[in-house]
């Protein structure tokens, strides 16, 4: 059986030897997708195409299987995220408390849907199932950061917070 | 590790506290720490040194009420301090040894009167990265007597005696499912803890993760030992960062100090965890699904049987629990079967933790025996709905669930019961809603989730729920007809009864329930055109007509 050589990294890039630590650690096992692909978002913030396909040929995975777990999933993102993230909390607790305004809100100030980020590349604006701080409901996360009992007056003031920096 | 040695390092941390004349808890869960109990936590560490008091500041896990936080308590006194700030440290230290800070007391008596702690007996008197904090309040005990005492059959005798039932939501009988697994032939098996808590509105599994991780392990090391398992998963959701780096610190703990690994407390048994992350799938809650997304695969779900105790993770006998399943364990092995058998209802043993959110005074996490009133959780324990508001229906179980209205509330809570009254007892996410909630929008909410969360393997539920959800979008905007009623009605029975996993078979739930007891608001949509809670934009007559 020929030993199988993992490809060569894709770039100089620094966060590649991270990415190829987690493989390594798991052994280059085939069951080290989803732990493989989390450790390259959250080193270089999303997933494109060159990152999937040196993910499956390092764990000799099927490119189209590795592609189905990416888009399975709804943690990983395709696109690069804005400079800023807005996550809207969407789980019962907020939406009881009118989280879908919240979303409309921030859709309408930004002019775009959510899941998009600004042409300017500045702010994303995403939704979560349930972020788990459902006791200060409704919840915003800005930058990873979170903030209970929102008002839209406060999430816009926080986004024009963003545009002025 | 012996018992002895056990003893001797809870004597010593006993020590270690004595030389202090006061301890001061600083609650650090998601809902205090995002409202500055860290910089409250610095503040009082500051304070404490300035005062020449011998003060023991330590950050602990979820206290419960949430809506009071920042959370505070002060020992030997046992005072709680609710709503604290920086600014108040010093003065909360000044006033240590002397009469308590009156303005920042808490009088949350009616909402600790009727709980009983069993899973949290820790939250709020341990700091979560200290393995020797949990080992000083009776820690990994359990574990060391079922290595050194029982036989793997005396421990799964005691699991069934206790009557426990799954925390997870489905309610099967806990030491039954450690039978299984244990009389299941093959030389490797798993034992896996499953801490995808997708129901949206619950948070009790984050909160024991990150408050009480030890407690988790210890139970799926006496799982493991009970039914033959040398190498556990704990699969955690990616949204719960703190949870994740909580049970790292916990699992290297414990390895150090060789309660974990092999030749566990000079015994043969070894056992060693990993943490997976899940990726933010609901279906992964699923057990079948759950093994997929462990190996590394699209967490679809499988048919069953073979059951995951016969064949889960890599084809190999597989023991899945939930995580306050597993945190339930150690008291049970520690207090004997009977003791725990002897809590709760008929049929329902024990305690249950709920997430109580949505409108209602005190949200936050509560622990009560099984059998408790609805009305006296949310009237006594939850401080009743806010705002001089009127209570409408309480929604458990997520969006398997359905929402419970105010004439049941007199009910106990059991699993049989909310399974009779067209809901789930679920992980236990419990929110409340009031008369500015419309119920036709909480299912369409509930059917829009599963739709997007359907991982479309099976057509009853990829296509059935999105049929629903238009027919329920049609309702809310007003143009629904009497003919689409029946139709989402019929069409809740196939969804029901033909798809191949939980998520669809409960999908229907919410909508069912809410037609079972609030079809007046889904007339008054169709037929008057009219939203009685205000939340539903409808479409007037003439506008449909035209």
């Amino acid at each position: 059986m020929p030993v199988f050589t993992p490809p060569p990294l894709p770039s100089d890039d620094k966060r590649w030897k991270i990415v190829n630590g987690t493989m390594r650690k798991n052994g280059f096992a085939r069951h080290a997708l989803i732990e493989t692909l989390h450790t390259v978002q959250s080193s270089f913030g999303y997933l494109d195409d060159e990152a999937i396909r040196f993910v499956a040929q390092s764990l000799r995975v099927p490119l189209s299987q590795a592609y189905g777990v990416v888009t399975f999933y709804h943690y990983f993102n395709l696109k690069p995220p804005g400079k800023h993230t807005i996550t809207v909390c969407a789980g019962t607790a907020c939406y009881i408390k009118g989280a879908a305004k919240l979303i409309e809100a921030a859709e309408g100030h930004l002019g775009i849907a959510q899941g998009e980020t600004t042409s300017d590349g500045l702010v994303s604006l995403m939704t979560a199932r349930c972020v788990g701080a459902c006791s200060r409901a409704p919840v915003v996360l800005c930058d990873g950061q979170i903030n209970g009992e929102m008002t839209c007056r406060h999430m816009v003031e926080q986004l024009e917070r963003w545009k002025a920096e | 590790m012996t018992i002895e040695e056990l003893e001797q390092i809870a004597k010593s941390v006993k020590l270690e506290n004595e030389k202090y004349d006061y301890e001061v808890n600083v609650c650090m869960d998601l809902a205090c720490a995002s409202q500055g109990a860290d910089q409250l936590r610095e503040e009082l560490v500051k304070a404490a040194e300035a005062s020449g008091k011998k003060v023991l500041i330590r950050r602990t896990g979820c206290m419960g009420p949430c809506s009071c936080g920042p959370l505070v308590r002060v020992d030997p006194a046992d005072t709680l301090y609710q709503k604290v700030c920086a600014k108040d440290a010093g003065e909360i230290v000044s006033n240590l040894g002397g009469e308590p800070v009156e303005r920042l007391q808490s009088n949350l008596s009616d909402h600790f009167g009727s709980q009983v702690r069993v899973v949290l007996e820790n939250a709020g008197y341990i700091d979560p990265e200290k393995i020797d904090d949990y080992i000083a309040r009776d820690g990994y005990k359990a574990l060391l007597t079922v290595l050194t005492e029982m036989t793997p059959y005396g421990v799964i005798h005691r699991v069934t005696e206790s009557g426990l039932r799954g925390r997870g939501g489905g309610g099967y009988p806990t030491g039954l499912k450690w039978g299984t697994v244990a009389k299941a032939s093959g030389d490797l098996k798993y034992v896996v803890c499953n801490g995808d808590e997708g129901d949206p509105g619950a948070f009790m599994d984050r909160s024991v993760m990150e408050g009480d991780p030890h407690r988790v392990i210890e139970g799926m090391a006496i799982a493991a030992y009970a039914v033959g398992a040398s190498k556990g998963f704990i699969y955690v959701r990616a949204e719960y960062p703190v949870a994740v780096s909580r049970l790292t610190t916990a699992l290297r703990e414990a390895r150090r100090r060789g309660l974990l690994g092999n030749g566990i407390c000079g015994t043969p048994f070894n056992f060693d965890v990993e943490i997976r992350l899940g990726a933010g799938a609901f279906v992964c809650g699923e057990e079948t699904a759950l093994i997929a997304s462990i190996e590394g695969r699209r967490g679809t779900p499988k048919p069953r049987p073979p059951y995951p105790a016969m064949s889960g993770l890599w084809g190999k006998p597989t023991l899945i629990n939930n995580v306050e399943t597993f945190a339930n364990i150690p008291p049970i092995v520690r207090n004997g079967g009977k003791w725990f058998f002897n809590m709760g209802s008929e049929r329902s043993k024990g305690t249950k933790v709920f997430a109580l959110t949505g409108k209602i005074t005190n949200t936050g996490l509560v622990e009560v025996p099984m059998g408790i009133k609805l009305r006296k959780i949310i009237e006594e324990i939850g401080g009743g709905v806010p705002g001089g508001h009127t209570f409408k229906a309480v929604q458990t179980g997520g969006p398997s669930g359905g929402c419970i209205p105010a004439q049941m509330l007199d009910i106990g809570v059991s699993y049989d019961a909310l399974l009779q009254m067209g809901s789930i007892m679920g992980s236990g996410g419990m929110i409340v809603m009031d008369d500015t909630s419309c119920m036709v929008n909480v299912a369409r909410y509930f059917v829009e989730f599963c739709m997007t969360e359907s991982c479309g393997k099976c057509i009853p539920c990829r296509a059935g729920t999105e049929q629903m959800y238009t027919l329920l979008t049609r309702i809310c905007n007003g143009t629904g007809t009497m003919e689409d009623l029946e139709m989402l009605e019929e069409l809740c029975g196939t969804v029901k009864e033909a798809s191949l996993c939980g998520l669809g078979q409960t999908a229907p739930n919410p909508v069912l329930s809410t037609l079972k007891y609030f079809r007046n608001e889904y007339i008054d949509h169709i037929v008057h055109k009219r939203c009685p809670a205000g939340v539903c934009n409808l479409a007037t007559r003439e506008e449909v007509t035209a």
